[in-house]
């Protein structure tokens, strides 16, 4: 006799601790083994990009910090790089080099929130623990310079918002030099664990090929083996100057995934060392009056400064027509922004190119045949941030 | 270096694909190629494995609303190739009520991009797997990226004591939206006598 089997649809989420934001997952089951998945997005939409095409480009900015709250400078950036490409204005040596440490500095903070969330969805409670005391440290880092710990709307076109204040690189570089010793531990709890290795070795294995074909960029692409980095295949601000390794996986699972985040955050701190001991003294934003704000001094003195202020932030600037697309290497992967000017003050058009996007739109063919129990693990290892998947 | 390769680039895609291309240009260092929206697959096939092209990912597809022209959306397909390290992007423009040709078959990414465009604009996609909304709610009425949709939208939610349960309701704003227009007018505005003495620009000074 036959017997029949039925599968079974499982909801899992929108309230989930292991779909890391909301994720609704509709999962078809058979016993324990998962034929298809469905993820829906979109709970936490909130349409960015049309409040954008009613923003003036200065007000639009802070709507980067929101995508991906893990790193949000990150995000910052690339918007401010496709202001600076349409407007065709140079950034001061010394600007690059704070986007670039705070860029890097959001590339720990969402890695250290990546690797430990992930053990914890597999069930290692500590490194989440002494992880999130290190993002406390570089989250006041973040508050030092701009104000506030997460959403920091720093990066301006044409450079940042202030300089940074006294003795903060020295904290940073004192930070820099403690910090190894902590991926070393958290390596300790992990990288050798029994029950860790178990859990994500050859686990949500990526080919190559499925790897371009589902267009994932960053780790995912990385973990795969294939060494591609924005930062050095196509440099932007003061990356060529800057000596750092791309780590490389090989069997493209989500241990590799995983030892790939851990080297990246080792470079990025040297990235960072590399910086302090290179920035020269200097202006930190464009000494173009019709882009940047004029200083509180010159605010009190001169009449062109206070004609300037009045009109930066009411009407703001208005941008060249054209369309450009400008990229970053965000820490979750390419993080890109279309922007199309029609040389109003407002832009016409915004679309954000969000890593996560593609990520997750591969999570069905990545858990098919897979066990239940591992979707959070393939989940944590894509590194998904519902602020910028939805938008 | 870069233009170089671009220039290049651009020749090479205007004598394959000659009559399909109908404007190619190179702006700001990155190559824009309008073709016709019938010739899509074919591009996109091309480009995806012509060797000198290569370009193998699909970064994004954005679309883009003119609502004064009649050909009021664009589409525009930005690509990457990693082996030559290029990027292009492709554009089609066409009239709202035409269906375009979906590439999924070509990139399986295009997938949710294609949803994605879908419940924006409300462009519908041929042999199109699975074309359902993807960002906005159940059930949810209108497009809302296209310019003639409102920002504050039509319904808003909220969670009801009377009915113990979530509710949908006309959107009620204690203030309306202010648009308010800071565009300087001495800029903004052509006086007849300046028109006269304007620039090819079509700007003062």
């Amino acid at each position: 006799m036959v017997k029949k089997t039925k599968s079974l649809s499982l909801n899992f989420g929108p309230q989930h601790p292991a779909a890391h934001g909301v994720l609704r997952l509709i999962l078809e089951l058979d016993g324990e083994v998962v034929e298809k998945a469905d993820p829906h997005i979109g709970l936490l939409h909130r349409g960015t990009e049309k409040l954008i095409e009613h923003k003036t480009y200065a007000q639009a900015l802070p709507y980067f910090d929101r995508l991906d709250y893990v790193a949000p400078m990150n995000q910052e950036h690339a918007f401010a790089l496709a202001a600076e490409k349409l407007l065709n204005i140079e950034v001061p040596i010394r600007a690059k080099y704070i986007r670039v440490i705070f860029c890097e500095i959001g590339r720990i903070l969402s890695h250290i929130l990546n690797v430990t969330t992930q053990a914890l969805d597999v069930g290692a409670l500590t490194p989440s623990l002494w992880g999130f005391e290190e993002r406390e440290t570089l989250m006041t880092f973040y508050e030092r310079a701009s104000g506030s710990r997460l959403h920091a709307n720093y990066f301006r076109t044409g450079g940042v918002n202030q300089d940074i204040p006294l003795r903060l690189l020295e904290d940073i570089e004192k930070f820099c030099k403690s910090f190894p010793k902590i991926i070393d531990d958290l390596e300790g709890l992990l990288t050798d664990n029994r029950i860790f290795k178990q859990r994500n070795v050859e686990i949500g294995i990526v080919t190559k090929q499925e790897a371009l074909d589902h267009s994932f960029s960053g780790v995912m692409l990385r973990g795969s083996g294939v060494p591609w980095d924005l930062r050095r295949s196509q440099p932007y601000e003061i990356y060529k100057d800057l000596d750092f390794k791309i780590p490389v996986g090989k069997n493209g699972d989500c241990y590799d995934r995983y030892l790939c985040r851990i080297e990246e955050m080792r470079e990025s701190v040297k990235i960072i060392l590399q910086c302090i001991e290179k920035i020269p003294k200097g202006p930190v934003k464009s000494i173009d009056g019709k882009i940047s704000p004029p200083n509180r001094n010159d605010l009190k003195q001169s009449m062109e400064a206070l004609i300037h202020h009045f009109k930066l932030f009411t009407e703001g600037y208005r941008v060249p027509k054209g369309d450009v697309y400008t990229s970053v290497e965000a820490p979750k992967g390419e993080f890109g922004v279309y922007l199309i000017s029609d040389g109003s003050n407002k832009p016409y058009r915004c679309k954000i190119r969000a890593p996560g996007f593609s990520h997750l739109q591969a999570m069905d063919y990545l858990i098919r045949g897979h066990m239940l129990a591992d979707v959070p693990a393939v989940l944590g290892s894509l590194d998904i941030v519902f602020g910028e998947v939805d938008r | 270096m870069i233009t170089d390769n671009l220039q290049k680039l651009e020749k090479l895609i205007n004598s394959e694909l000659s009559s399909k291309v109908q404007n190619s240009s190179i702006k700001n260092g990155e190559l824009l190629i309008e073709i016709d929206e019938n010739n899509l697959i074919e591009a996109v096939q091309f480009l995806k494995s012509n060797e000198k092209c290569r370009f193998r990912q699909l970064v994004d597809i954005a679309g883009v609303d003119y609502p004064e022209e009649e050909k009021r959306f664009q589409l525009v397909y930005l690509f990457l190739s990693h082996e030559n390290n290029n990027r292009i992007k492709l554009a089609i423009k066409f009239q709202s009520d035409q269906t375009i040709d979906s590439i999924t078959k070509i990139f399986p990414s295009a997938n949710w991009m294609e949803r994605e465009v879908f419940d924006m604009y409300g462009i519908k996609f041929k042999n199109h797997p699975d074309l359902r909304r993807i960002l906005t709610d159940y059930g949810f009425k209108g497009h809302p990226l296209r310019k003639d949709f409102p920002l504050t939208g039509f319904n808003e939610v909220r969670y009801s004591e009377k009915e113990k349960k979530v509710i949908y309701e006309p959107v009620k704003l204690e203030q309306n939206y202010r648009n308010f227009d800071f565009e300087s007018p001495w800029e903004g505005t052509n006086y007849i006598k300046e028109i006269k003495n304007l620039g090819k620009d079509g700007k003062k000074n």
